[in-house]
């Protein structure tokens, strides 16, 4: 090949490429959409220019804690727990599985453990793995770290927490390897990935809205991260917001639609309705948080003063109507006989019977508590019938005003076949519409959501 | 921790306890009432079966505080209304009991069925007892006394 | 366990055991309680003073009241009743006015005939003290007629016993027990009194109501979770939950806010909280922050266990039988061969383990608790105490289900060591369901290989091997001899058939870490599984019926065949049935008695197993109360279906992993067929049949399931996944 026909093939190359580029950029950017607190139109100015109460930091009730309590309170916040924390693990010390359809991948140690945690990281290196999803040795984390997300946090906050973690017992704890496969082992595509979606921007307050919702937008979006689950993803697996909070997935459940849709969203809820899931695991008429908001709410939004509460239901209630596929109708209690109402499937109601029936009862409404009444619950309304087959595997704990109410997790021993005609049943019965679970999607449910 | 009045076979007790404590342990370590057992304490064996207001709950998920002005009614007091004591009578009579440590509890769900259907057939026997766990095996034996004791004479 | 065991390793002596009832030449001494009195027991089970109390089974007061002392528990399986009614028969008394007691501890006077210890279990209350209390009955009855003949001047042969009175016919004159007492309490026991013709017999054999079932149904029957005393404290504990583990940082900070909390008590290997109630103590508990130093268990997982069984058993094990010439038998005819493994299994009692405690300023204590060994509860807590045995009272109770793990004193000696650091009060300790779970003496997983040689359409040649873990060496040391374990091989030595050439091999492998014990059905359990589903494999291979091919090889086995022939006609054997719906049967020897099952199954697409119909016949020889014979048979059957059904109870880092009965599951009743059971009339003396059930209802389940759908399942629990054909079956 001669010099000028290797020239002309790199010209050619080069337009191609900048065609490519250009088309990306631009498709890349579309795909971006809005940022997270777009919806609300107003002026975005910088921290040190909002003049009401600054919304970020640790509530007012609270500033007398000291630096390592204030980091708790923030890294409860941010629920880092969770995820860095296997069920039956030492605390923070990483090895949750985040089964994906293309491998599965493990959170890692971030106790102060030298060798296996985050013992030799600066506050730049910290800060870099909180707003850029890069470690310490330069690789990128892959977005199961809510990183896009975090990237709003205050420099401030995200070390209050680097404060707060590195006061814990650091824990020998290696990392279990990502089982990915190619493409999705290649790390450095990561950096491209971030490149389009993650803005590295910290927190800017709507100057036309309150303290109190700015304060719930930097606790909801560079904390709490809601719309990680709640926003559905786009063909880039980066959130939608378009369709803010109109419903997601985590981890082999749905996150169901919280905007302010009055049918499939949370519209019709009241404030103290919305509180009260948040801040308890149950709203009377609305079912109880079980799976991933579950432990959202026991290991965070449960932990946070009621004033912040507030302002998150003050902000998550803006956020405009989008209407999702979900029934708009709820399903009223069943008859109390279990010959009336919806009686196939015996598969599934054999299952009920003995194992359900004497929490949940014929009607769906408990005697022993209103955390156990189905009726109401947008789990036993999703046609899809996932939730009610996960939380039948997986169980499900909540915090009543009494104390703690538990159901046990059936998946160990039920199979797949009496999981899904139970949900089936259940969904049938106590819902708008009987769900059609398969045997082979309880497989799938469970691989999804397995630890 | 406060006092609450609770209403147990027709008697009023008065107890200071903890208000999620279960009323299955109120019942058991409070008042001394031993004949509701304990099974699991998760609502999976039916051991710990009362009645309140004529319904079938499971006392051990039961916290005290939301029993509120329920009547309660356990193994012990069963006997005085009349689909209890048709049941504790057919129990003798197909001598359906072998340990007997679930029994307190099959009784009460029994009773319970028997009180809002006085015909049960298999379906409605499967419905209300099937929170029992019977680890002795004495199924067999349940469903025929229930049976029995729907064929003696009803209440007049 | 068998009574038999000596016998058994050296000659197929199952049925001279059957025949013979209450054989002798047992490995233990033991001590026929008969003439022995009460032998100063350390805890008189009742005042004997003024009464005539001819033996320990026997009191009658001067007002008549007759009492008979239960030598073995009530768990269920209405032994009390039995007993009583064996008795009362030979006593001749007033069967609806005697009353029941618990026995106190004392071997030698209420000591299991079979095992020289008090131990309710093996299936063997009846027939170890069918002799014993009959003679027992027997001896008082000749000392009331003694004394009345005294009293009237005439010859004792003229008088006559019926419904607790003498009479004397000739001159018409009674005299009630009561008001012979007195005399008859001076009266020396005849040695050898004459037993009553079977066919005298008013008691036995006839359906009598069970003594224990008014108070289960009321509410006012007291189990030893039950026992109530003043100003007692409630516990409850939590040992490591790997086996081995200890405690090595305990922080209670958040326990200390729950209400009622008391005390947290930490000891070397387990953690126990002290509350006002059960709930503060378990709720205490819960708020702990325990670090366990977990010891070298924490790595053991079931993959480990069963690696190391089956490389164990690869070994040559110690004979245990051997019969004809296997190994020529192996040079001809058509071979067979295959293996079957069983799961660990827990017991789940109904009612959790339990034992409340006070210590006593004496160093001794006073125990409250439903035990199937009252005696080794005494003897194990006094040695921990450093106390004599008479020290420790033992009061037991009815019990919430046995299975054999009340034959295991654990539930006391942690008690004990609970009370011990309190400071004299009472204190009820309490297991958690889960806690009951993790820490069982788990039925021990076992693998079977069999391989057989058919010639003219028999079995010619028959090489059994088993291995598993011994409870018995733990258990009973004594019966342990010789690399075999007596347990381990019943009905394997003493299987049915008529095989001309059988050799059997026992192969002792402890698994590690997990401890072991009895389950109810013990030995058979295994190994009727093992033959059963085997002569199924084999007949099928060569395309003959079950039934019938068993019957060929049953020439030496009437009673075998007469269950079977019976079982067949109840259960419409032969009948046509639907697609994916097959009868399977089992042939059992075990605890003496003669059984036959037939369970008929569906599976469906996904291999779920539907439980359409179960016949039973059974020749138990003399039965004492046909309606518990039947109880026992219904209920052991679906334990026994649960267990194939559902049971497995699994290990990952060195911990149990289920907890409570949503992960270790219960046939309920609306899975349940319906369980017939036939009773075949029989004078020969009484067989087991508390675990009877248990161990014909898996195999009898198998073999359905085989005929359903083709697939000889080898290992339990059954698995949907290989009926749905979603995995290949396990070889
Ligand atoms: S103890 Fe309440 S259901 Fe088992
Ligand atoms: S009678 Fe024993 S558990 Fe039911």
């Amino acid at each position: 090949m001669g010099m000028t026909q290797r020239g002309r093939v790199l010209r050619v190359l080069l337009i191609v490429v900048a065609v490519l580029l250009v088309a990306g950029t631009a498709f890349a950017i579309y795909l971006r959409g809005p940022g997270p607190t777009d919806f609300a139109g107003g002026q975005k100015v910088a921290l040190a220019e909002y003049k009401d109460t600054n919304p970020t930091s640790i509530p007012a009730s609270k500033k007398s804690a000291d630096p390592i309590q204030r980091g708790k309170y923030l890294a409860e916040a941010a629920d880092c727990l969770v995820c860095h924390t296997t069920p039956d693990g030492q605390q923070y010390a990483g090895g949750f599985a985040f089964t994906l359809p293309f491998g599965t991948i493990y959170s890692t140690n971030i106790t102060p453990d030298k060798e296996t945690g985050i013992g030799n990281y600066t506050d730049q290196d910290f800060l870099a793995a909180v707003h850029r999803g890069v470690r310490k040795d330069g690789a990128w984390m892959y977005p199961a770290m809510p990183f896009t997300s975090y990237t709003y946090m205050t420099d401030e906050d995200a070390l209050a927490i680097k404060a707060y973690l590195f006061s814990l017992t650091p824990v020998r704890a290696p990392a279990r390897a990502n089982t990915l496969t190619f493409p999705f082992n290649q790390r450095w595509a990561i950096g491209l990935w971030s490149a389009v979606f993650n803005p590295n921007k910290r927190f800017q307050p709507d100057s036309s809205k309150s303290a109190e919702w700015n304060r719930g937008a930097y606790l909801s979006e560079a904390l709490a991260h809601c719309g990680e689950c709640h926003t559905p993803r786009n063909i880039g697996f980066a959130l939608n917001n378009r369709k803010k909070f109109g419903g997601g997935n985590a981890g082999g459940w749905l996150a169901y639609n919280i905007s302010a849709d009055k049918g499939s969203g949370i519209g019709n809820w009241s404030d103290d309705d919305v509180a009260a899931y948040i801040g308890h695991g149950h709203a009377n008429n609305h079912g109880s948080a079980s799976g991933p908001m579950g432990e959202a709410v026991s290991e965070s939004l449960s932990r946070l003063e009621p004033e912040d509460l507030r302002a998150i239901v003050a902000y998550v209630r803006s956020v405009p109507a989008t209407s999702s596929d979900l029934p708009a109708q709820l399903a009223p209690p069943a008859p109390r006989s279990h010959r009336e109402g919806f009686a196939a499937n015996a598969r599934g109601k054999q299952v009920f019977e003995g194992a359900c029936m004497s929490c949940h009862n014929w009607d769906g409404v408990a005697d022993i508590s209103p955390y156990a009444t189905l009726t109401g619950s947008r789990a036993v309304n999703d046609p899809s019938g996932i939730n009610v087959a996960q939380i039948v595997i997986t169980g499900s704990a909540s915090w009543s005003e009494n104390g703690s109410l538990n159901m046990p997790a059936f998946g160990q021993t039920y199979s797949n076949e009496e999981i899904a005609e139970v949900a089936n049943y259940v969904t049938a019965r106590f819902g708008t519409q009987g769900s059609s679970l398969t045997e082979r999607d309880v497989a799938s449910l469970r691989r999804q959501s397995a630890q | 921790m406060s006092q609450r009045q609770l209403k147990i076979n027709g008697e009023d007790k008065t107890v200071d306890v903890p208000d999620n404590m279960p009323l299955l342990w109120v019942l058991r370590d409070v008042l001394g009432m031993t004949g509701t057992k304990y099974g699991c304490g998760i609502a999976q064996c039916g051991a710990c079966t009362v009645h309140l207001d004529g319904r079938a709950i499971r006392s051990c998920q039961m916290p005290v505080s939301a029993v509120g002005s329920r009547a309660i009614t356990t193994i012990e007091g069963i006997g005085k209304t009349p689909t209890g004591a048709r049941i504790q009578k057919a129990w003798l009579d197909e001598e359906v009991v072998q340990c007997g440590y679930c029994q307190s509890g099959q009784i009460m769900s029994a009773s319970a069925l028997l009180a809002t259907t006085p015909k049960p057939d298999d379906a409605d026997i499967n419905a209300a007892m099937a929170g029992n766990i019977c680890r002795c095996g004495t199924y067999v034996r349940i469903r025929a006394a229930i049976k029995r004791a729907a064929e003696g004479e009803q209440p007049t | 366990m068998n009574a038999t065991f000596k016998d058994s390793i050296a000659e197929p002596s199952r049925r001279a055991f059957i025949k013979g009832g209450v054989a002798g030449g047992f490995l233990l001494a033991f001590h026929v309680p008969v003439f022995g009195g009460i032998n100063e027991p350390n805890q008189p089970a009742d005042d004997t003073n003024g009464k005539f109390a001819p033996n320990a089974f026997i009191r009658i007061d001067k007002a008549g009241k007759t009492t008979l002392v239960m030598p073995q528990v009530e768990m269920g399986q209405g032994v009390y009743t039995s007993v009583a009614m064996i008795l009362a028969e030979e006593l001749d008394a007033d069967y609806s006015q005697v009353t029941l007691e618990h026995a106190p501890p004392n071997d030698k006077a209420y000591g299991n005939p079979t095992f020289g210890i008090q131990v309710t279990g093996n299936s063997n209350s009846i027939r170890a003290f069918w002799k014993p209390l009959r003679t027992a009955g027997a001896s008082a009855r000749a000392m009331l007629i003694q004394a009345a003949a005294k009293q009237w001047k005439v010859d004792p042969s003229g008088c006559a016993a019926s419904d607790g009175k003498v009479t004397h016919g000739a001159s018409n004159r009674t005299l009630s027990y009561a008001a012979l007492a007195d005399a008859a309490s001076k009266e020396t026991p005849p040695k050898d009194p004459p037993l009553k013709d079977p066919k005298q017999f008013k008691l036995i054999g006839k359906p009598q109501k069970r003594f224990d079932t008014p108070s289960k149904v009321d509410g006012s029957a007291v189990y030893g979770i039950d026992a109530m005393l003043p100003g007692m404290k409630f516990a409850t504990i939590m040992a490591s939950p790997v086996f081995g583990g200890k405690v090595s940082k305990v922080d209670d900070t958040a326990a200390k806010q729950i209400p009622g909390m008391q005390l947290v008590i930490a000891l070397d290997d387990m953690v126990a909280v002290i509350g006002d109630h059960f709930w503060a103590a378990k709720s205490g508990l819960d708020a702990l922050k325990i670090t366990w130093d977990h010891g070298p268990n924490a790595t053991v997982s079931n993959d480990a266990i069963w690696k190391h069984l089956r490389d164990e058993s690869a070994k040559d094990g110690v004979i245990a039988k051997s019969v004809g010439d296997v190994k020529k038998a192996f040079e001809s005819g058509e071979k067979f061969h295959a293996v079957y493994e069983l799961p660990f299994l827990a017991h789940a009692t109904m009612e959790p383990m339990n034992c409340t405690v006070q210590l006593k300023p004496d160093g001794g204590c006073e125990i409250w608790l439903g035990t199937q060994v009252i005696s080794r509860v005494q003897q194990t807590v006094a040695k921990l105490l450093g106390v004599s045995d008479d020290k420790v009272i033992v009061h037991n109770h009815l019990i919430g289900g046995g299975f054999g793990r009340r034959l295991e004193p654990d539930m006391a000696l942690k008690a004990v060591r609970v009370a011990q650091r309190l400071n004299g009060e009472p204190v009820k300790v309490v297991w958690s369901r889960e806690e009951d779970m993790r820490q069982d003496v788990y039925r021990p997983v076992y693998r079977d290989e069999i391989s057989a040689t058919v010639s003219d359409g028999k079995i010619a040649g028959w090489r059994y091997k088993i291995s598993g873990s011994s409870v018995i060496a733990r258990w009973l040391p004594p019966a342990f001899q010789k690399g075999i374990d007596i347990d381990s091989i019943d009905c394997a030595v003493d299987q049915p058939y008529d095989f001309p050439n059988l050799e059997v091999q026992y192969m002792r492998v402890e698994p590690p870490a997990v401890p072991t014990g009895f389950w109810r059905g013990v030995g058979p359990n295994n190994n009727v599984f093992a033959i059963e589903c085997f002569i199924d494999e084999v007949a099928k291979k060569l395309n003959k019926d079950p039934i019938a091919f068993r019957k060929s090889m049953l020439d030496k086995g009437p009673r075998f065949k007469a269950v079977l022939d019976l079982v067949a006609q109840k259960s419409a054997w032969g009948q046509p049935l639907g697609k994916r719906v097959g009868r399977g049967v089992c042939l059992q020897p075990a605890f003496g008695s003669f059984i036959a099952t037939v369970i008929e199954a569906e599976v469906d697409e996904q291999g779920e197993v539907l439980l359409r119909k179960v016949n039973c016949a059974v020749d138990a020889g003399i039965v004492v109360n046909p309606d518990t014979v039947v109880a026992q048979l219904q209920g052991g059957i679906i334990f026994g279906l649960t267990a194939a059904l559902y049971g497995e109870v699994t290990i990952d880092g060195g911990r149990v992993q289920q907890s409570n009965f949503h992960n270790y599951r219960m046939l309920r009743i609306d899975q349940i067929p319906s369980i017939d059971v036939h009773i075949v009339h029989s004078g020969e003396a009484p067989g087991g049949i508390g675990e009877t059930g248990a161990t014909a209802g898996p195999p009898a389940l198998r073999n359905a399931i085989f005929a359903a759908t083709g697939i000889p399942l080898r290992r339990l629990p059954i698995d949907l996944d290989v009926l749905a054909g979603r995995k290949q079956p396990w070889v």
